[in-house]
């Protein structure tokens, strides 16, 4: 069967390095003797711990409470005692107070949890935000925004009327998203159904990547019956995930800079969001893992893990078997957007989709030595947001602040297609990034900002 | 478990690179370019490899000895120094002295490119400054034509088919296919059109020259000299002609294309080939010269940040 392939203006083919681990069922990684439960895992303010050291906690308890409206609650990923907080790294290069918890190793829920909802669609919108918020979700793409603030009725009165699961999965290696939805399909249409209870609104869209077709079929089948959802295939092009891309491919709505999707009248949500959310409403189950994708040449065996939130990455990694020894790079996330990170004892977060391992001999990441540009325009072409990334990036080689807000900086959404495509090796979103530093500091010139010197 | 034996690279994102580089462009550019030399060495003979080897051995060695003075980086390996060298034997007459070869390919380099900075900063096509300066300096040597070998017409192996246009001649004209296929006396690598399409075809299909100059510039050359033609009396086979002849064909897919001082967006494009298109006409119907591209190229040049400027895109959300 022929389907329409959406797509979106801009953007660039990437080879996806898939194959890997888009075949391998996801395994259930052994809890480590000890996790780290960053008290900031969210896009917000941190939350509060509630515990103290020596407490017994047990599985799925809250041990740390949302502070304010942008904020959620932390849980225990594992049952265990509290033995102390840490002050940690954490994936995006930050610092996060942590609490520690041993492991008993007994996997005891907290009471109360885990109990199916006898009559779940009769639930309200209230007490569905209501547990959505008590289960700490919050968006598992990556971005990690509270998934209770999405679904909050919005003070100008918008409405949304498409609410789109984001499938897509466009960054090279990751395959966490593509596994849950071959397995669990119909968790992720049963909270799909909530969230658009939850925002009254009477559409639904599953939109995935044409790599992934067996997941799109799965789904078609699935959906075919339900008139009020709908799954979408999207051309495999970069950076198809992106909100707002994808927001334009299934709606061809353009969401504003600077704006939210509910301006233009859509929410958007992860499809590993949408299964956490089914758990939570019907079981009160929160948010205490997700899958992570573990592969990279310096990893032993590629592999897709259900890993316990608070895991270091080394606990991963050393039950992989991977030898570290010559490991010259690790990212956390894709590697268009996710970061290197410059330490293994950093805690698998909410937004944690994947881990790469690459040692010297990796010829993924080998990258000649920065040229001049040549103009020759190719990012301009690739950029998905319109923007002409060259001439911000030499607006901030000349320190010409001004200049690179007249190329409308602010509006990159740094996904990386210019740096991608770039002939000269230039590290455009490097530059670029640096340019939104002092463009949007106070004066427009970082004179106020204290890291700018 | 082995611990990592040395510090973990950071970098900022993306961590992952297409294996497209600019010398890979680079070598393509030229590999493009072969049709056209060797039209060139079956119409002119084994002297117009001579130039084409000169002119870029002279590119080198002006690129390696200007950024060994100003103590810069060795270049040679980006490649552009040889495509100019290259591009410039293109367009110079088979039958030049080797030594004013090889100066225009110093120039080229020197004052085209190296004064400005080198690769990506220099603001004319720096081939067409090397000709451009020759042209000057040595008039009669860069009008001075070859036959081509195997030409039927005797009676037009000393002006090329633009001077006969522009004189008026149309009478003494070589049939449109001789111009065509390169039967006809002018620069090395200009005479056929046939070798020049094949290349410029390759370059757009794999992605390193936009359609839109190429297309504009030709399409704007075609409406002109037809209305030209017509006022005159020539004929629906002037504009034919006309873009058949001279450095039209080279220059619309070669050297207006040049990444470095064209336009980077799409709309500033268009008109970059519309503008080349009329000056290019102005020149050929009214100008003191019978040929007007190299000229044309190179003011539209300095016009190329100009129009970058008011042509910038629109950004995705933003009112349309």
């Amino acid at each position: 069967m022929k389907y329409e392939r959406r797509t979106f203006p801009g953007g660039t083919h990437i080879q996806d390095f898939k194959g890997f681990t888009n075949s391998l069922e996801t395994q259930e990684a052994k809890a480590p003797a000890k996790v780290y439960i960053p008290m900031s895992m969210h896009i917000g303010a941190p939350s509060k711990p509630l515990v103290a050291v020596g407490d017994l906690v047990k599985m799925g308890q809250k041990i740390g409470e949302s502070q304010g409206f942008v904020s959620v609650p932390a849980h225990a990923s594992v049952s265990g005692k509290v033995v102390g907080f840490q002050r940690m790294p954490i994936p995006n290069g930050r610092m996060a107070d942590c609490v520690v918890i041993e492991n008993d190793f007994k996997d005891e829920w907290l009471e109360g949890l885990l109990q199916t909802e006898k009559d779940p669609k009769s639930l309200d919108p209230k007490e569905l935000a209501a547990r959505i918020l008590d289960a700490g979700m919050v968006g598992m793409g990556g971005a990690t925004f509270p998934s209770h603030v999405k679904y909050a009725p919005s003070k100008e009165g918008k409405k949304a009327d498409h609410i789109i699961l984001n499938g897509i999965e466009c960054e090279p290696f990751l395959t966490a998203d593509h596994r849950i939805m071959l397995e669990r399909p119909e968790r992720i249409i049963a909270g799909l159904k909530y969230m658009m209870k939850l925002a009254d609104c009477p559409k639904g869209v599953i939109a995935i990547e044409e790599n992934k077709m067996d997941a799109f079929e799965l789904m078609i089948k699935l959906t075919e019956a339900d008139n009020t959802i709908e799954t979408v295939v999207c051309k495999e092009k970069y950076p198809q995930g992106s909100e707002k891309q994808l927001i334009y491919s299934v709606t061809g709505r353009e969401v504003p800079p600077g704006g939210l999707p509910l301006d233009v009248g859509v929410i958007v949500n992860n499809v590993g969001t949408a299964a956490a959310v089914a758990d939570a409403v019907e079981f009160k189950r929160p948010l205490i893992d997700r899958i992570v994708t573990l592969n990279g040449n310096g990893v032993a065996k590629p592999m897709n893990y259900r890993v316990r939130i608070g895991t270091l990455y080394r606990d991963l990694i050393e039950q992989n078997g991977s030898v570290l020894g010559d490991t010259v790079k690790v990212i956390s996330g894709g590697p268009m957007m996710g970061f290197a990170v410059y330490s293994l004892d950093i805690p698998v977060m909410k937004g944690t989709s994947g881990i790469l391992v690459f040692n010297e001999e990796s010829q993924v990441l080998k990258r000649e030595e920065e040229g001049p540009c040549v103009r020759c325009a190719r990012c301009v072409d690739a950029c998905p947001m319109g923007l002409e990334p060259t001439s911000i990036v030499k607006a901030a080689k000349r320190r010409d602040w001004p200049e690179a807000k007249v190329y409308d900086v602010t509006s990159c959404i740094e996904c990386g297609s210019c740096a991608y495509v770039c002939p000269s090796m230039i590290p455009l979103v490097h530059y670029i990034r640096l340019a939104k530093q002092y463009v949007t500091s106070k004066d427009g010139n970082g004179a106020v900002n204290p890291f700018l010197v | 478990m082995e611990s990592i034996t040395r510090p973990l690279i950071l970098s900022c994102s993306p961590h992952l690179h297409s294996r497209y580089t600019t010398d890979k462009a680079m070598r393509d550019v030229s590999l493009a370019l072969v049709p056209a030399a060797l039209a060139a060495a079956y119409y002119f003979g084994i002297r117009a490899l001579l130039v084409i080897l000169v002119s870029m051995v002279s590119a080198l060695a002006a690129e390696y000895i200007s950024r060994r003075i100003m103590r810069r980086s060795n270049s040679l390996m980006d490649g552009s120094a040889a495509l100019t060298g290259a591009l410039l034997a293109m367009c110079l007459p088979p039958g030049i002295p080797l030594w004013a070869a090889s100066l225009g390919a110093v120039s080229a380099i020197i004052i085209g490119k190296q004064v400005f900075g080198g690769l990506g900063q220099n603001v004319f096509n720096p081939a067409h400054v090397g000709r451009a300066i020759l042209l000057a300096s040595f008039p009669v040597h860069m009008t001075t034509w070859m036959p081509a070998n195997g030409s039927v017409v005797d009676a037009v192996t000393m002006a090329t088919p633009l001077a006969l246009m522009k004189a008026g001649s149309m009478d003494q004209l070589p049939s449109l296919w001789q111009m065509f296929i390169g039967q006809v006396p002018g620069s090395l690598g200009e005479t056929s059109a046939l070798a020049i399409l094949l290349g410029g075809l390759y370059l757009i299909y794999r992605g390193h020259v936009d359609w839109r100059i190429p297309g504009t510039y030709l399409g704007t050359v075609f409406v002109l000299t037809a209305v030209f033609g017509t006022i005159n009396g020539y004929g629906l086979i002037y504009p034919f002609m006309q873009l058949c002849s001279g450095g039209l064909m080279i220059g619309a897919f070669f050297m207006a294309t040049d990444w470095v001082t064209s336009p980077i967006t799409k709309k500033g494009r268009l008109i970059f080939g519309l503008g080349l298109g009329i000056l290019t006409c102005l020149i050929r119907f009214f100008g003191g010269l019978a040929e007007g591209v190299c000229y044309s190229i190179l003011i539209m040049n300095i016009l190329t940040p100009l129009i970058d400027r008011y042509t910038k895109g629109r950004i995705f959300g933003r009112a349309k």
